[in-house]
This record gives structure tokens, C-alpha cells and sequence, in this order.
């Protein structure tokens, strides 16, 4: 195999589209003669079927598609894994992992970023000197802050496709340059020449052209709140945002790495001291978030909120009867999705289109009711 | 007197139901039979009845909206070439609300799914179906009637008979029928055990879809289970509720989704439909669409031997049709 002229074959787990940013910084900060990095096998059915097969059965599912990924990098040739961890269960992926994929024979260097819950820079930067004896910190720093711009900008211009990609005169537009953007963001060498692609791409985009806003009004708004996995890899979640968008509707997701990322923390105080009607303390991972953006998108003027998490995901299971009441007290409907190994799109699909229809009626009858109290007082 | 009329076909795992309506949402004909595993054969042999009833009213009708809904209704869309596949939440809230404007709780049991509609001011505001499993549906009941020996149809009123039900565990068909098992074997009658399984249905019901949601009168119950009496009666001593039960409330599905195909049909074209369809020759065709480590099922539609639609991709790339002409 031709990976074997390659010392390290550094892979890592899908998430969303920010394998970008993770193969930018790793390339950066990894001797090109001696390393190899392995983007994992775009996600699959059979991912899900490696991840299934070899992980507990009732650990929750981004593990699972982790582990499928793992397999599928290690089969091609990986030897070493970076894993990152998290407030949940997440917290102990990577230490199960390792113990998981050494049992089935592989071997490999493990890799992770967050140790019990902390991130040590300086320790993570010592396990990848490791790998490239010449690398310095404050190279490794730099390039970790270059890789987090792209990712800043990704989200960006991402957010805005999902906002408007509903509202595109030709469709097909939005896709395509997307693809292209992914394509430039993974070989940046400097900040400048990020700052130059992102301008010209975000200056594509923003010149497609859009229907009337009247027209855009009409449209229904939905917004995704719940996990972060299920929410950013969209495999996970059978394309939900794809599957909203071709009915019609536009959608806004929180959830991003620079979210959780930068902004979560910062805002986590405030969060709570807003919603402190429906909680006091945090629910842990995502599920004071969700709460907190239920809200806020219901005041927003939001048509209808969409829930979604995996099987298994405490935090969230937490969040819904708070989410119940919030949309009692509101008067906004919210429906609740939680995915697993099940891969069928039929069911999936019935909801969705129910949901949308359900949204459009009561959109309509709001407007009838508008113009029915207008004359009214006119009368 | 205008001739037009619209038919709604709504295709369940279960059972296959057909309506046909005139202008005034009136049904004409109606027909409701077992799916059978073959959706394509219960569809022809629902659609030649429809014929045959309107045939023996002497009334000839021109077809201006054909609608399908149910779980084949993309198969069967395709098939009877509708002008409108929507999906059965949506059909069923039309339905029950073309005859009942007040209605603000929809409660609907099915072959495999169950769902709660909740409607306000004739709108629906929010509903909730059961996700992941399918305890508390038809499916779990008509397996149970078959391992007691009773008729499906006569399970309800064996149940009306018993004055104190078992409690059955309702969590999960395959742990209700296991606790099933063992009280039959330690002496519980038959008839408590038969109006316990109506009751953990019902139990199983409220607890998965129900949570948080009010369910205020009036409450129209329907789907196939609704012809249970016995899953009614629980269902009234669980809400303290009058439950309202339609002759049609298997039909409501199938008339729904006729109401909006004469809604989309706005230009009033007449629809090219053949009511002989019992003679075309349909065949289907699984593959796997090899294009990548997905090998997402497709299933090819031949009509007399040609091909005329793809399904099941999750892109394009499985879903072309190329053109062999």
C-alpha cells in the first residue's frame, strides 16, 4: 500500500463539513514527508454498521458513527486517532474508544484533546511534537487560530446558506458554490489568503439573487435546536435541514463549533438568567441551550421549532419537558426527533411534511384572522 | 347535477382504504380491505370495487383529482398517476374536519402507527407521532387476538364482557406479551385478559404521544382500531371524555386526501384516469443502486413492461431513469 511510505497516518471523526478546518490545522502542523492524513470515508450506511456493530448497545449514537469512522480511517491504513471530548458522555469517547478498537486487533497511537474534561494546550501540543519533532508551540498555537478562523467563517457562510437557500431564484446556486468554498478552505496557507477567498466567496454568495422580500415573508421559519452531533453532521440526522429546505422552508441552527466553541461560554450565564423562568441551574451539554434558543426563537416570531438528538442523550431527554411547557406557554409548536441506527427516510419524511403543512395552515389562518379583525374595525 | 368527482386512496401496512367523493365532500363509493403485504394489488382491486359501486348507482363520473396518502402513497402516487401524494397526518386532520369543524383532539390508531392531532379553531397546532417503536398500534392488537384464537373483528366486545381487566404491561409489545403469557397461564379469564390489552393499548397510547399535550372535547377517535369498542371504551374511562367514534372513521384518511386533491385541482382539469386498472400490468423491482457504501434500495415501477419510475435514492444518482428507448 502506498500509505506504508508514510510513518503516521493521523485520521480523525467526521463531523459536519469541519473535517476543512481539523485536515487544515493537522497538515499544518504535521511533517508532510513523514505524515499522512487521512480524511475519513465520507459517512455511510456502512459506517454506521462498523460503529454499531463494535460499540455498546445503548451508548448514544455519535459514538457510534465515531467508532464506524475509526474502523473505516484504520482499514485504510491510520495509525494514529485524534479524538476531542465533551460535558456528557462525550467525556469518556475517547478512553472507550481506544479500549474498543485495541480490543478488535488494531493498532494505533490514540490522540486526545481533551483530558478529563480539560484542555491542556501545552500537553496536546507535546503529543503532536511527537509525531513532528521540528514543530514549535507557537506555530502549533498559530495554526490551531488559523484552522478556528476557517471554521469561524465555514459557520458563517454556512448559516447564511441555511437561512436563505429557501429563497434562491434558481436553484442549485447556493450548492455549488458551498462546494467549491469547502474545497478552497482545505488548502489555506496564511491568514490573508483566508481573508482573500473568504471575501470573494462570501461576495458570490451574497450576490445570488433572491426572491422579493414580500415573497420571503411568506415562507415559513423553522429553527433546529438539541445535540450538537446530531445537529452539525447531517448523515446523523438523515439531511434534516436539506429535507426542511426542499419543502420550502428556511431554518436557523445555533449549534456550531464556533458556537460552542467562543459564544456558549460567554453567553451561558446570560442564557440562564433569560430563561430563568424554566430553569436555574445548567441541564449540562446542550440542553440549557436548547431551552434558552426555544425561547428566543418563539419571541423571534418563528413558525414552528424542530428538537433533535440521538438516542441515548441524557441532556436532551432533560430539556423536553421543559421545552413542552415552553411551547405551551408561547403557543408555538415544537416537534421532537430522535434518531438512531434506523436509516429509514419514509418516516422521517412524513413528519417533516406534516409539520411543514401543519406550520402553513397556521400561517394562513393567522393571516385570515388579521384581515378578519381589520375589517372589523373598519366596519 | 355536475359530474365530477375525486378519489382518495389511502394506503396503509395493514389495511388499503378508497373513497370516492362528489363536489360537496359527499362519499359515493367506498371500499376498505386488507393490504396483504402487496399495496399495487390491494390498489387494483380497491379502485375496480369503487368502479363496480359507482356502476351500480348508474352514475358516470369523470375523475378531476386523484390523491393517495399512507405509507405507499409514493408507490401507488406514481402508479395511479395522482395529482397530489400528501402525507396521513395531514389527510386525516382534513378529513375529520370536513365533518366535524369542532373538533379539537384527533386520536388515531393504525396497522403501525399511532397519532395525536391536536387542533384549535380548525387548525391543527400540533401533533405527535410514535417514534422508534410500534407498541400500542393494530399491529400489536392483531397479533394478540391471533395467539388468544379470537377473531380480530370480536375483540372488542369480548372485551365489554369483562368486569375486571388484567393489568398488562404496557411499555413494549414484546414485554406486553410475554406478561401476557404469563397471566393466561396463571388462570386470568380470557375475556380480562383480551379488555387488559385494550386498556394497555390505550395506556400505551396517552403515555408516548400524549405527554404534555391537553386533550380537549371533542375527541374523534379513528384509524382501524377505532372499530374496537373495547379499545373505546378504555379510552373513555382513561380521559373521562366523551369519545366520538364516525361510521367512516376508517375512511377518514382516504377522504381527506380526496378533499385535497379537488383543492389543488384549481384550473379544473380533467384528470386522464383509467378505472380498468386491474388490466395494466405493474411490476416492481428492488436493486441496489451500487454508486456508493449507502447502497440505498431502489425500486423500479414497470408499466406493461416499461419503465416508468425510480424510487428510494437518497440522491439523484440511483433515481435517474436512463433512457434505453
Amino acid at each position: 500500500m502506498q500509505n506504508k511510505k508514510y510513518k503516521y497516518r493521523v485520521s480523525f471523526p467526521h463531523i459536519g463539513n469541519y473535517y476543512v478546518p481539523i485536515y487544515n490545522w493537522f497538515s499544518n502542523i504535521l511533517d508532510k514527508n513523514t505524515t499522512k492524513i487521512i480524511i475519513p470515508k465520507k459517512m455511510s450506511k456502512q459506517t454506521l454498521e462498523f460503529g454499531s456493530n463494535n460499540s455498546p448497545d445503548f451508548i448514544c449514537l455519535p459514538f457510534k458513527y465515531n467508532v464506524g469512522n475509526f474502523i473505516e480511517s484504520l482499514n485504510q491504513g491510520a495509525n494514529v486517532l485524534v479524538q476531542a471530548g465533551g460535558g456528557c458522555k462525550y467525556g469518556y469517547y475517547a478512553e472507550l474508544q481506544e479500549q474498543i478498537l485495541k480490543d478488535m486487533g488494531y493498532d494505533f497511537k490514540y490522540i486526545t484533546l481533551v483530558e478529563k474534561g480539560k484542555i491542556k494546550p501545552f500537553k496536546i501540543y507535546k503529543k503532536f511534537k511527537e509525531l513532528n519533532p521540528n514543530l514549535t508551540f507557537f506555530k502549533f498555537i498559530y495554526r490551531f487560530c488559523v484552522a478556528a478562523l476557517i471554521a469561524y467563517f465555514l459557520d458563517k457562510f454556512e448559516d447564511y446558506i441555511r437561512l436563505n437557500i429557501s429563497y434562491e431564484e434558481k436553484i442549485g446556486k447556493f450548492e455549488v458554490i458551498h462546494k467549491i468554498f469547502l474545497l478552497k478552505l482545505r488548502n489555506i496557507k496564511s491568514i490573508s489568503q483566508l481573508f482573500k477567498v473568504k471575501n470573494k466567496y462570501m461576495k458570490k454568495l451574497k450576490n445570488i439573487k433572491l426572491i422579493s422580500k414580500e415573497d420571503r415573508n411568506e415562507k415559513i421559519k423553522i429553527g433546529i435546536i438539541g445535540e450538537l452531533f446530531t445537529s452539525m453532521e447531517q448523515f446523523s440526522s438523515n439531511n434534516i435541514e436539506k429535507k426542511l429546505n426542499k419543502l420550502g422552508a428556511a431554518t436557523k441552527r445555533y449549534t456550531t463549533v464556533t458556537y460552542l466553541l467562543v459564544k456558549k461560554p460567554l453567553e451561558m450565564k446570560r442564557l440562564i438568567k433569560k430563561s430563568k423562568k424554566y430553569i436555574e441551574y445548567e441541564l449540562g451539554a446542550d440542553g440549557t441551550t436548547s431551552v434558552a434558543h426555544a425561547i428566543e426563537l418563539a419571541d423571534n416570531g418563528y413558525d414552528g421549532i424542530i428538537h433533535i438528538k440521538p438516542f441515548g442523550c441524557t441532556p436532551e431527554e432533560n430539556a423536553i419537558p421543559i421545552l413542552q411547557k415552553i411551547s405551551k406557554d408561547k403557543n408555538i409548536p415544537i416537534m421532537y426527533l430522535t434518531f438512531d441506527t434506523q436509516n429509514s427516510d419514509t418516516a422521517l419524511d412524513t413528519r417533516l411534511e406534516a409539520f411543514y403543512d401543519m406550520l402553513v395552515m397556521n400561517k394562513e389562518k393567522k393571516k385570515v384572522d388579521v384581515l378578519d379583525n381589520k375589517e372589523a374595525l373598519d366596519g | 347535477m355536475d359530474s365530477k368527482c375525486y378519489i382518495g386512496i389511502d394506503i396503509g401496512s395493514i389495511s388499503t382504504k378508497g373513497v370516492v367523493i362528489d363536489s360537496n365532500n359527499n362519499i359515493i363509493a367506498s371500499k376498505y380491505l386488507w393490504t396483504e403485504g402487496s399495496p399495487i394489488n390491494a390498489t387494483k382491486n380497491v379502485v375496480s370495487s369503487l368502479k363496480e359501486q359507482l356502476d351500480n348507482k348508474n352514475i358516470c363520473k369523470d375523475v378531476y383529482g386523484i390523491g393517495t396518502t399512507g405509507s405507499a402513497r409514493n408507490l401507488i402516487g406514481t402508479i395511479l398517476n395522482a395529482n397530489l401524494v400528501k402525507n396521513e397526518i395531514t389527510a386525516h386532520a382534513i378529513g375529520t374536519l370536513s365533518r366535524y369543524p369542532d373538533t379539537k383532539t384527533i386520536l388515531e390508531i393504525g396497522g403501525q402507527d399511532s397519532k395525536l392531532i391536536i387542533i384549535r379553531n380548525g387548525v391543527v397546532v400540533d401533533y405527535a407521532m410514535n417514534t422508534l417503536c410500534a407498541a400500542g398500534t393494530g399491529a400489536f392488537l392483531s397479533s394478540q387476538a391471533k395467539r388468544l384464537g379470537i377473531e380480530i373483528e370480536q375483540l372488542g366486545k369480548i372485551a365489554l364482557s369483562s368486569k375486571n381487566p388484567t393489568k398488562i404491561a404496557a411499555r413494549c409489545t414484546v414485554f406486553a406479551e410475554s406478561d401476557l403469557v404469563h397471566k393466561a397461564q396463571i388462570g386470568h379469564s380470557k375475556e380480562d385478559i383480551v379488555a387488559g390489552i385494550c386498556k394497555a393499548v390505550v395506556n400505551n397510547y396517552l403515555n408516548n404521544l400524549a405527554k404534555g399535550k391537553s386533550i380537549e372535547d371533542k375527541v374523534i377517535f379513528q384509524g382501524g382500531v377505532s372499530k374496537n369498542v373495547g379499545v373505546v371504551e378504555a379510552f373513555k374511562k382513561a380521559l373521562n371524555k366523551e369519545v366520538y367514534v364516525d361510521k367512516d372513521s376508517h375512511l377518514m384518511g382516504a377522504l381527506g386526501v380526496a378533499i385535497l386533491s379537488k383543492n389543488i385541482n384549481k384550473n379544473g382539469n380533467k384528470l386522464n384516469f383509467d378505472f380498468n386498472i386491474k388490466d395494466i400490468d405493474f411490476k416492481t423491482i428492488g436493486t441496489e443502486c451500487k454508486g456508493c457504501p449507502n447502497n440505498c434500495e431502489i425500486v423500479n415501477i414497470y408499466k406493461d413492461g416499461k419503465l416508468i419510475d425510480k424510487m428510494g435514492g437518497r440522491c439523484d444518482k440511483g433515481n435517474q431513469i436512463t433512457k434505453i428507448s
